[in-house]
C-alpha cells in the first residue's frame, strides 16, 4: 500500500513531527523531575500529553490515505541509522496512546491525591510521562533494536507505577515484583528473537528486514527468531496462558495508571505483534500460519472462555475488570491468527475500541476506590443511586464490553464475526458470540450489585468529583460515538490491516 | 408528514417525553393518546416501503407497509391503548415507559422490511418488556424477570447470528420468505420459535406473565407472542414442520391449564395453546390460512386480554388470582363477571363472538388441505380451551363455591377498558367483514352458515351441558354414570378423566426433564466454579516461577511447531 513515500526532507516544524512525538514527553519526565516542584508536575505532564495528542492527530490524518511517512533520526539514513516511521497502523495506536493518556491525566490528577502520598508525585508523574514516551516510542519506531529499548522503558516505569499501588495494598509490590520477572523474560525473548534476526539478516531496520527475509525465505534460524519473538511479545500482550501477571497488576496498580495501561500498554503490545508477524516476516511461510493456527487460535479460545469464567466468579470489580481484559485480548488475537484482512481489521478496531471500553471502565472502578475506599462487590453494593454518574458510565462501558449494538465493541466484535465467517470457521463464530454471553454474565453481576442491592445503611458515600466524572465520560460517550460512528475506526483499521496483509511490500 | 415517521418512533419520542411530564391525568393522557394516533397512522399509510435508512453499508426499510404487517400493527396499537387505558390507575414511570416501548418495539419489528432492523427491534421488545416483570418488585419476579431476559435476549442473538449467516450465504438481508435448510434459516426459524413458545421452548411464557404486575401481563400477553407469529407467517408460511409443532402446541398445554390454580397460569396456557392455532394456519400456508392465522392473532389478542383484565381486576381487588381462594365473586363484581363471559365465549369460539369467525379460518383451512389428523387435534384441542379457558376461568372465579369475599367492582377504567374489549369481541363476532377486509389475501368465507353455526352451537352446548351435569353431580358418583351422552359427545365426559389420567404422566415427564436440567445446569456451574472460582486453578496466585515455566512450555511448543512446518 506503499504509494508514496516522504522522503526525509526535514525543513519544517511539521517535518520533525514524527520526533517530536516522542521527544516532547521524554524531555518533559526529566524536567519534572529536575524543576521538583509538586505543583508544577502535572501541568507539566498534561501538557507534554495534549501536545503529543495533537501531533499524533496530525501524523494521523497524514496517513490515513494509505502513505507512509519516514523520518531519519539524526539524519542518518536507514539501514544503517534509526528510522521513525509512521503508517496507519501505528499512527492509529499512537493517537489512542496519546489520548487515553490526555483523558486519563486529569483524572489521575485526583485520584493520585488520595492514593498516592504528596512527597511521591513529582517522580511519579515523571514515571508516567516515561512510561508513555515508551510506549510512543515502541509504536512508531521503524527499527528493531529501537523497539526493544523503548519497550524496556516503557516496562520499567510501568513496574514503578505499578508498585505505587503499595500504598493502598502490599500486594502491588509482589505484583509489580512478578510482571517484573516476567516482563523481563519476556523482553528477553524479543531480544534474542531480534539477534536472530539480525543473524539471518544483518541488518535491524524492520523495513530491511522484512526485505530480506522475503528475499531468502526461511529457514531455521528464522524460524527460530519468530519463536522467540512470538512468545516474548505475547507475554506482553498476556496472551493466555502468558497473562498471569496482568490480573494482579492492574488490581493493585492505582486506579488511574490501571486505567492507562489496560487501554494502551497491551495493545502496544499487539500492535507490535501484528508488525513483526505480518510485516517483517512474510505472512504467506507455512511456519507462521501454523503457529497461528495451531497455537495462537487456541489460546485465544481458551482464554474467551477460561478468563471470561474467572470473571464471572470474582467478587473484586477491578479483579473482574482485569481477567476480561485478558478475555478480550483473545478476541485480538484471533482476529490476527484468522489471517485474513478481516481478521486483522478486527484485531486493529477491536485493540482500539477495548481500548477506551476498558479505560471507561476502570475510571469507573477508580471512582469507586476514591469513594468508597475499594472495589470489593460488598463494599461497592447498592451505590448505583448514590453515584449516578459513574454507575451510568459502568453500564456503558458495560454495553460496550459486551458488544451490545450501538456501542464501540459491537463493531470490532461484528467484524470478527465475519472474517470467521469469511474463512467458514463456523465453531469459532459460535463461540465468538457464546463469549460475549459469559460478558453479560459478568457485567450483569456488576449491574446487579450497583442497582439492584440496598445501599448499606449509614454510607456516606456521594457521587465522585466532577474532574474523575468529567474524563470517564469522555471516554464513555466514545463508546457510544464509536459504535455510532464507525468511519474513522474502521477505515482507519482497514487501510491497516491492508497495509500488513501485504507483508514487507507493506513497508515500502 | 405523520407518514414520514416511523410508527414505533412515535412511540420512542413519547416514552422519552413522558418522564418530564407532570404525574397524573397528563401523563395518562399521553399514554392513551400515543396509540390512538399511531392507530390512526397505521390505518391512513399507503403500501408500500415508506422510510429508509443507511446504516453500516446496508439500507434499512423501516417502515414496510402490506396487508400482513398493517394489520398487525393495528391490532398492537388497539392493544396498547387498551392496556393502557386499564393501566390508568397506574403511576409507576418504570411501567408507563415500558409500556410504551414496547408497544413500539414491536410495532417497529411488524414492519421492519430487513432482518437487521427486526433484530434491534427484536431485542427491544425483549428488554423493554422485562420491566413489567420487574415492576412488580418482588424478589420472586425478580428472579423470573431475569430468567425471562435471558431466554428473550438469546433469541435475540440466535436470530442475530441467523442473519449474519444469511448475509455470508446469500448477501441480503431482506426479511422475506424463506426455506428451512441451510443453518442460517434454521437458526432464524429457532429464534422466532422460542419468541412463540415452541413446545419445549415454551416454558418462558408461563414463568413469567403470570409474575407480571396485574396491567403488565395484560400488555405482555399481546405482543411478544404475536410478533413471533407475524414474524413465522412473514418467514416461514407454508412450512409443513409448523403445522405439527402448531399441532402439539394447541395440545399440551391443557394438561397443564386443567390441573393449574393460579388462573393468570392457567390463562398463560391457553394463550400457549391458542398460538398453536395460529402456527397451524401458518404452516399450511395457503391464503386461507393464513388470512385464519391474521385474524386469528388479532381477534385472540383482544379475548386473551380481556381475560387477563378481568382475572386482574379481580387480582386487583381480592389480591389472589388462585381459584382454590376465588368464587362467588358474581354478586359484587357483575359487570368484570359479564366480562369476563364474554372473553370466555370468545375463546370458546361462540357464534357471534369474535373466536367462532376467526378459528373456523383455520379449521376449515386445515380441512380443505387434507390434514385429518391435525383437524382432529384441534377439534379435541379446542374441546380443551372450552374446559380451562371458557369454563374454569369464569366459573371458578365468579361462581362456583362461595368464597366468602365480597370486593368491590373493579375501577371504572378497568370497566371501561374491559367493555371496550368486550364490544369489539362481539363486535366483531357479529360483523366479520370490516375484520376480513383488512387481511392479507380475499377473503371468501362465510362463517355464518347453518351448518357451521349449529355444528359450534352442538359442539359448545353438550360440553357445557356435560360440565354443568360433572360439576352438579360431582357428589354422586352414582349418577355420574347414568349420564347419557351422544357418541359423539363421549370424549368430552371421558375427557376430565383422560386428561387425569394423561397429566400425571405427561407432568411428570415434563417435570423430569426439568429436574435434569437443573442438576446438570447445577453440576456445571459447581465444576465451573471450582476451576474457576476465586479459589479455582485458573484463578489462584500462581508462584512466579510456574509463570515462569509457562513461558518455557509455549516457546518449546511454537520451536516445535514452526520447526515442524
Amino acid at each position: 500500500m506503499a504509494t508514496e513515500t516522504v522522503l526525509h526532507t526535514a525543513l519544517t516544524l511539521v517535518d520533525q513531527l514524527p520526533a517530536l512525538q516522542i521527544l516532547v514527553s521524554f524531555i518533559a519526565a526529566p524536567l519534572i523531575v529536575v524543576l521538583g516542584s509538586r505543583r508544577l508536575a502535572w501541568p507539566i505532564a498534561f501538557a507534554a500529553s495534549a501536545l503529543s495528542l495533537v501531533i499524533a492527530a496530525i501524523l494521523l490524518s497524514q496517513v490515513l490515505d494509505g502513505s507512509i511517512i519516514s523520518y531519519r533520526m539524526g539524519g542518518w539514513a536507514p539501514p544503517l541509522g534509526i528510522e521513525y516511521r509512521v503508517d496507519a497502523a501505528n499512527a492509529f495506536v499512537l493517537f489512542l496512546v496519546a489520548a487515553i493518556s490526555t483523558v486519563v491525566l486529569p483524572y489521575a490528577r485526583t485520584s493520585f491525591s488520595k492514593e498516592i502520598s504528596t512527597r511521591h508525585h513529582t517522580a511519579f508523574y515523571a514515571a508516567y510521562l516515561l512510561c508513555f514516551s515508551g510506549l510512543l516510542g515502541v509504536t512508531i519506531t521503524g527499527d528493531a533494536f529501537n523497539v526493544f529499548v523503548f519497550l524496556e522503558v516503557s516496562s520499567l516505569s510501568t513496574y514503578v507505577l505499578i508498585a505505587q499501588g503499595a500504598e493502598r495494598d502490599k500486594r502491588a509490590l509482589t505484583a509489580a515484583y512478578d510482571y517484573l520477572i516476567m516482563g523481563t523474560v519476556g523482553a528477553t525473548f524479543f531480544v534474542i528473537g531480534i539477534g536472530f534476526l539480525y543473524m539471518a539478516t544483518g541488518t535491524l531496520n524492520l523495513a530491511d528486514i522484512a526485505d530480506r527475509i522475503a528475499e531468502q525465505g526461511s529457514n531455521r534460524t528464522i524460524r527460530a527468531a519468530f519463536a522467540f519473538i512470538v512468545v516474548g511479545i505475547g507475554l506482553k500482550v498476556a496472551m493466555y496462558p502468558l497473562h498471569r501477571w496482568l490480573p494482579n497488576a492492574y488490581t493493585y496498580a492505582p486506579s488511574a495508571v490501571t486505567a492507562f495501561l489496560a487501554a494502551t500498554a497491551t495493545k502496544v503490545a499487539v500492535y507490535v505483534m501484528l508488525r513483526f508477524i505480518f510485516s517483517v516476516f512474510q505472512p504467506n511461510f507455512l511456519f507462521e500460519f501454523n503457529t497461528l493456527e495451531f497455537i495462537i487460535l487456541p489460546f485465544a479460545l481458551i482464554a474467551m472462555f477460561a478468563c471470561s469464567f474467572v470473571a464471572i466468579f470474582q467478587s473484586d470489580f477491578k479483579m473482574m475488570l482485569a481477567f476480561s481484559s485478558v478475555a478480550q485480548i483473545g478476541y485480538i488475537l484471533l482476529g490476527i491468527s484468522f489471517l485474513t484482512e478481516t481478521g486483522v481489521t478486527a484485531a486493529v478496531a477491536h485493540l482500539f475500541n477495548h481500548g477506551i471500553t476498558k479505560a471507561t471502565l476502570f475510571m469507573a472502578v477508580g471512582a469507586y476506590v476514591f469513594t468508597a475506599n475499594g472495589s470489593y462487590y460488598d463494599t461497592i453494593q447498592g451505590l448505583g443511586r448514590r453515584m449516578p454518574l459513574t454507575s451510568a458510565a459502568v453500564v456503558v462501558g458495560g454495553l460496550s464490553l459486551i458488544g451490545v449494538p450501538g456501542t464501540a465493541g459491537f463493531i470490532s466484535k461484528w467484524v470478527l464475526v465475519q472474517g470467521a465467517l469469511e474463512k467458514g470457521w463456523w465453531p469459532v463464530a459460535i463461540l465468538i458470540v457464546a463469549s460475549s454471553l459469559l460478558a453479560v454474565i459478568y457485567v450483569w453481576r456488576v449491574i446487579e450489585v450497583l442497582y439492584m442491592r440496598p445501599t448499606p445503611e449509614n454510607c456516606e458515600v456521594r457521587e465522585a468529583p466532577m474532574s474523575m466524572v468529567v474524563p470517564m465520560w469522555i471516554a464513555a460517550l466514545a463508546c457510544i460515538y464509536f459504535g455510532l460512528n464507525t468511519d474513522l475506526t474502521l477505515s482507519a483499521a482497514q487501510t491497516a490491516a491492508q497495509g500488513l496483509m501485504s507483508g514487507s511490500a507493506g513497508m515500502r | 408528514m405523520l407518514e414520514q415517521i416511523p410508527t414505533a418512533f412515535l412511540y420512542f419520542l413519547a416514552a422519552l417525553a413522558l418522564p418530564v411530564l407532570p404525574r397524573g391525568a397528563i401523563r395518562g393522557v399521553v399514554l392513551l393518546a400515543i396509540p390512538a394516533i399511531a392507530a390512526l397512522q397505521v390505518w391512513s399509510l399507503p403500501l408500500g416501503n415508506l422510510v429508509q435508512l443507511e446504516f453500516f453499508g446496508f439500507s434499512l426499510d423501516l417502515m414496510r407497509v402490506d396487508k400482513l404487517s398493517r394489520v398487525f400493527a393495528l391490532i398492537f396499537c388497539i392493544a396498547a391503548f387498551l392496556g393502557n387505558l386499564y393501566a390508568w390507575h397506574v403511576r409507576d414511570i418504570v411501567q408507563q415507559v415500558a409500556a410504551l416501548m414496547y408497544a413500539g418495539a414491536a410495532i417497529g419489528a411488524v414492519f421492519a422490511g430487513d432482518l437487521i432492523t427486526l433484530f434491534f427491534y427484536w431485542e427491544g421488545t425483549a428488554i423493554s418488556s422485562v420491566f413489567l416483570i420487574w415492576a412488580r418488585r418482588t424478589v420472586g419476579s425478580f428472579h423470573t424477570g431475569m430468567r425471562y431476559l435471558i431466554i428473550q435476549v438469546g433469541s435475540g442473538v440466535i436470530l442475530l447470528a441467523g442473519v449474519i449467516l444469511m448475509y455470508v450465504d446469500t448477501g441480503s438481508i431482506a426479511f422475506e420468505r424463506m426455506e428451512l435448510g441451510s443453518p442460517a434459516t434454521w437458526l432464524i426459524f429457532l429464534s422466532f420459535g422460542i419468541k412463540c413458545a415452541f413446545p419445549l421452548l415454551h416454558n418462558w411464557l408461563q414463568d413469567s406473565y403470570p409474575a407480571a404486575t396485574v396491567t403488565g401481563t395484560v400488555i405482555l400477553s399481546a405482543f411478544t407472542t404475536k410478533l413471533a407469529v407475524y414474524a413465522l407467517a412473514r418467514g416461514f408460511a407454508g412450512t409443513e414442520i409448523l403445522i405439527y409443532i402448531g399441532a402439539i402446541m394447541t395440545l399440551f398445554p391443557i394438561f397443564f391449564a386443567e390441573i393449574e390454580n393460579d388462573l393468570r397460569r392457567v390463562l398463560a396456557y391457553s394463550l400457549n395453546n391458542q398460538l398453536g392455532f395460529m402456527v397451524v394456519g401458518i404452516g399450511i400456508g395457503t391464503e386461507m390460512s393464513l388470512n385464519g392465522t391474521a385474524s386469528h392473532a388479532f381477534a385472540h389478542i383482544l379475548y386473551k386480554a380481556l381475560l387477563f383484565m378481568s382475572v386482574g381486576a379481580v387480582m386487583f381487588r381480592t389480591g389472589t388470582s388462585k381459584a382454590s381462594e376465588l368464587g362467588g365473586l358474581y354478586r359484587t363484581m357483575p359487570r368484570t363477571a359479564m366480562f369476563c363471559l364474554v372473553g370466555a365465549a370468545s375463546i370458546s369460539a361462540f357464534p357471534l363472538f369474535s373466536g367462532f369467525v376467526t378459528k373456523s379460518l383455520v379449521m376449515s383451512a386445515t380441512a380443505e388441505e387434507n390434514y385429518p389428523w391435525i383437524w382432529a387435534i384441534m377439534l379435541f384441542a379446542s374441546a380443551g380451551v372450552l374446559s380451562h379457558s371458557g369454563i374454569k376461568i369464569p366459573y371458578f372465579t365468579f361462581f362456583a363455591h362461595d368464597s366468602g369475599k365480597r370486593p368491590k367492582e373493579a375501577p371504572v377504567h378497568m370497566q371501561l377498558a374491559m367493555g371496550i374489549t368486550a364490544a369489539l369481541c362481539i363486535l366483531i363476532g357479529i360483523f366479520p367483514e370490516p375484520l376480513y377486509a383488512l387481511l392479507p389475501y380475499e377473503v371468501e368465507y362465510q362463517p355464518y352458515t347453518v351448518g357451521h353455526v349449529v355444528t359450534q352451537l352442538q359442539l359448545l352446548c353438550f360440553a357445557l351441558l356435560a360440565f354443568c351435569f360433572l360439576m352438579r353431580t360431582g357428589i354422586h358418583p352414582a349418577e355420574i354414570r347414568a349420564i347419557n351422552l351422544d357418541t359423539d359427545w363421549t370424549y368430552r365426559r371421558m375427557l376430565p378423566r383422560l386428561i387425569q389420567w394423561l397429566s400425571g404422566p405427561v407432568g411428570g415427564i415434563f417435570k423430569g426433564i426439568e429436574i435434569l436440567k437443573t442438576t446438570w445446569l447445577k453440576g456445571m456451574i459447581i465444576t465451573l466454579y471450582h476451576s474457576f472460582g476465586p479459589q479455582g486453578r485458573t484463578s489462584q496466585f500462581w508462584p512466579t516461577g510456574a509463570m515462569v515455566l509457562w513461558i518455557a512450555v509455549l516457546l518449546g511448543i511454537t520451536l516445535m511447531v514452526s520447526y515442524a512446518s
